[in-house]
């Protein structure tokens, strides 16, 4: 065991990926010498070379597009996009190309194409760097969406979303790229047997009274909420997978409690929370005590960074949240 | 530098300082063949809409020249990314005509296997494939292979994001990659003069790589022109881009009208360009076809027609079900739940014959 931040824990994952597959390549912005702005691709051009570590010019539709002829040509390529508000320009590249390509050629290419976003608020940054865009692309049929939680799931994920045959759309929790964790670096997502399924939920804390479904940045928020909660015993579900969601090992948690509150940081309509409550609620109607509860940011443009905290869903939010349900 | 011709709209051979290609006659009867047997497809195609038998179609009437000589300019290995209208291309590239018709037809989004015939998809968004290409190219540059890409798009495409980020990146990457651009002199109902302020191809000194405008209508030229810019990509010296100066004979598509947009003295004057009219007087004055040879061709061109006919009538729609494989390359819960919810919708149907 090391221990590693998230941003180590998946800068080792991209090694140990580029390693077992020399068609893996890595594709954005000042992800060479510079590192990425969050280094997180730090060291990776040294040791690998140009060829297979490559700044791309500053276009976002350019980096995507050229990625699906890559793919063509039988590479892997990882994409890094900046920030999460500047994921747009590559939007109809995304979801009009790569999301689609395999259907339209029944098959004959595939789309082994990672596309690594940093996502979220909570760094006190300007407009366009703090936003959850992640219901777009687990809308749009084709697509797989993965977000890592902690340091060991970044490590294992990267590896099994590059791994994977279809396009897959990496958001990594900023504001946690720096929580450290432990990582077992001797295990490699590439020996699939042993490690856990990517598209598969985990529970974080088990719990009896309400079942709390959260992903990415918001993991930690509410592992620390269900610490604090002392009246009310939370289970904590980390989806992890956004498309697909797994609903079974879900739905056997709401089937425990009961009870549902749904936590992320984007917008609250038409998002990953609604979609959910809508099918926990065709599952496990006969066994809910309570609608299915949300707790996510506002139907706002995001905010400016000193409102960010009233945005965000925190530690009192999630419990208030809890409360709430338990009183029907 | 001057428009690149080799043969006048009257068919008379003409040298060019630049550029020049030497052909056997058995290459110049292909090349006329080619180019009559497209526009039997497109005409036939346009005529089975008409009918009712095809959703839309998109015509490449007059583009005959533009589109074979570049594509027949290729080597085997190369790789060509076409838009809708690229039925010259898709022939020369080995696609059945019919399965370029499928997508027109409604049963598939594509219609063939790209890895197979060194040839992309009709791309619909315009400019979206030619950072395909682009990509496409880096990858041959990275295998350190000798095969370049040809990406296709028209002058309506110059002013899309994705086809100057094309240009940016070929450029930064030096990548072997040919930019065919055919100017058809509208983009839907907007004239080239509307779009930009230069010529297309003097827009490539910009982006740091040649441009050349070539008389589209010769097929002579434009496979000159484009085996020297393929030989620069090869040679690893980088992208060109070639401008096809030419004219869309027909409709955008079939559901469009033109003659809203634009008067019918510029199509006569296009008629007199004609693309295979003036390879057929070249051919027949120099003896190298005489007219058992057109005859045959033209006879070869009807049972071609006669072939897509019923062959069209004959594609009929996939099972419903087919709309969930291969939206993922492996295995999804959330397809296979829908799949077979589908299934079990239509089949309480007493009807239903599954």
């Amino acid at each position: 065991m090391t221990t590693l931040t998230l941003v180590k824990a998946i800068n080792a994952g991209l090694r140990k990926a580029m390693e077992h597959d020399s068609k893996v390549i890595l594709f954005g912005e000042d992800i060479g010498p510079l590192g990425g702005v969050f280094r997180v691709t730090d060291g990776l051009q040294k040791d690998f070379g140009g060829h297979r570590v490559l700044d791309a010019p500053l276009a976002e539709s350019g980096i995507v597009g050229t990625a699906v002829g890559l793919a063509m040509r039988g590479y892997r390529p990882v994409l890094e996009i900046q920030f999460d508000g500047f994921v747009y320009p590559g939007f109809d590249q995304i979801v009009s190309q790569v999301a689609k390509f395999h259907r339209r050629m029944d098959g004959a290419v595939a789309m082994p194409i990672t596309i690594r976003i940093p996502y979220g608020g909570g760094i006190g940054a300007v407009e366009h760097h703090s936003e959850s865009p992640e219901a777009y692309f687990a809308h749009t049929a084709g697509l797989r969406v993965l977000t890592p939680a902690d340091p060991q799931a970044a490590y294992l994920t990267i590896q099994q979303a590059i791994a994977c045959n279809d396009p897959v759309i990496y958001f990594e929790p900023k504001r946690r790229y720096w929580d450290k964790g432990e990582v077992d670096e001797l295990q490699s997502a590439l020996d699939l047997s042993e490690v856990a399924d990517p598209w598969r939920a985990r529970i974080m804390k088990a719990g009896s009274d309400v079942t709390v479904a959260c992903y990415g940045p918001m993991v930690r928020t509410c592992l620390e909420a269900a610490e604090a909660s002392t009246d009310i015993s939370l289970e904590v579900v980390d989806l992890q997978s956004l498309s697909p969601i797994d609903y079974e090992t879900l739905a056997s948690s709401v089937e425990r409690t009961s009870r549902l509150v749904v936590v992320h940081e984007a917008s609250m309509s038409g998002g990953i929370g609604a979609e959910i409550a809508a099918r926990i609620g065709e599952r496990c109607f006969y066994v809910l005590e309570a609608p299915v509860t949300r707790v996510t940011g506002f139907d706002v443009p995001y905010p400016a960074s000193r409102l960010e905290e009233y945005f965000l869903p925190d530690l009192d939010r999630v419990i208030d949240a809890a409360e709430q349900v338990m009183r029907y | 530098m001057s428009v690149v011709q080799l043969l006048t709209p009257e068919g008379q051979r003409v040298s060019h300082p630049g550029y020049d290609i030497n052909l056997s006659d058995s290459e110049l009867r292909g090349l006329y063949r080619d180019m009559v047997l497209v526009r039997r497809v497109d005409t036939e195609a346009t005529a089975l809409q008409r009918q009712g038998e095809l959703g839309l179609w998109a015509p490449c009437l007059g583009q005959e020249a533009a589109q074979v000589g570049s594509a027949r300019a290729m080597a085997p290995n190369d790789f060509a990314f076409p838009t809708f209208r690229e039925h010259g291309v898709t022939w020369s590239r080995g696609i059945a005509p019919l399965d370029m018709l499928a997508m027109c037809r409604g049963v598939s989004n594509g219609g063939w296997d790209p890895q197979v015939h060194r040839c992309g998809p009709y791309s619909i968004v315009i400019g979206a494939q030619v950072l395909h290409g682009v990509g496409y190219a880096m990858g041959i540059q990275f295998d350190g292979a000798e095969d370049v890409a040809v990406t296709y798009f028209g002058d309506g495409a110059m002013a899309q994001g994705d086809v100057n980020e094309a240009f940016v990146f070929a450029a930064s990457f030096s990548a072997p990659v040919v930019f065919f651009c055919q100017n058809n002199q509208w983009a839907i109902s907007q004239p080239r003069d509307q779009q930009s302020n230069i010529e297309i191809y003097e827009r490539a000194a910009g982006f740091g790589f040649p441009g050349v405008q070539v008389d589209g209508n010769d097929v002579l030229a434009v496979m000159a022109v484009t085996k020297v810019a393929l030989e620069r990509a090869r040679t690893g010296n980088g992208p060109t881009l070639i401008e096809a100066y030419t004219y869309r004979m027909g409709a955008h598509t079939t559901s469009d009208d033109p003659t809203r947009y634009r008067l019918a003295g510029e199509l006569e004057t296009w008629r007199l360009r004609d693309p295979i009219e003036r390879l057929k007087v070249y051919l027949a004055r120099q003896g190298i076809a005489d007219r058992s040879f057109f005859d045959h061709i033209e006879q070869e061109g009807e049972e071609l027609a006669e072939h897509i006919r019923e062959g069209v009538r004959g594609m009929v729609p996939p099972r419903p079900e087919s709309m969930f494989d291969d939206v993922y390359a492996e295995p999804h819960a959330r397809m296979d739940e829908q799949r077979s919810k589908m299934r079990e919708y239509l089949a309480s149907f007493e009807d239903y014959v599954g």
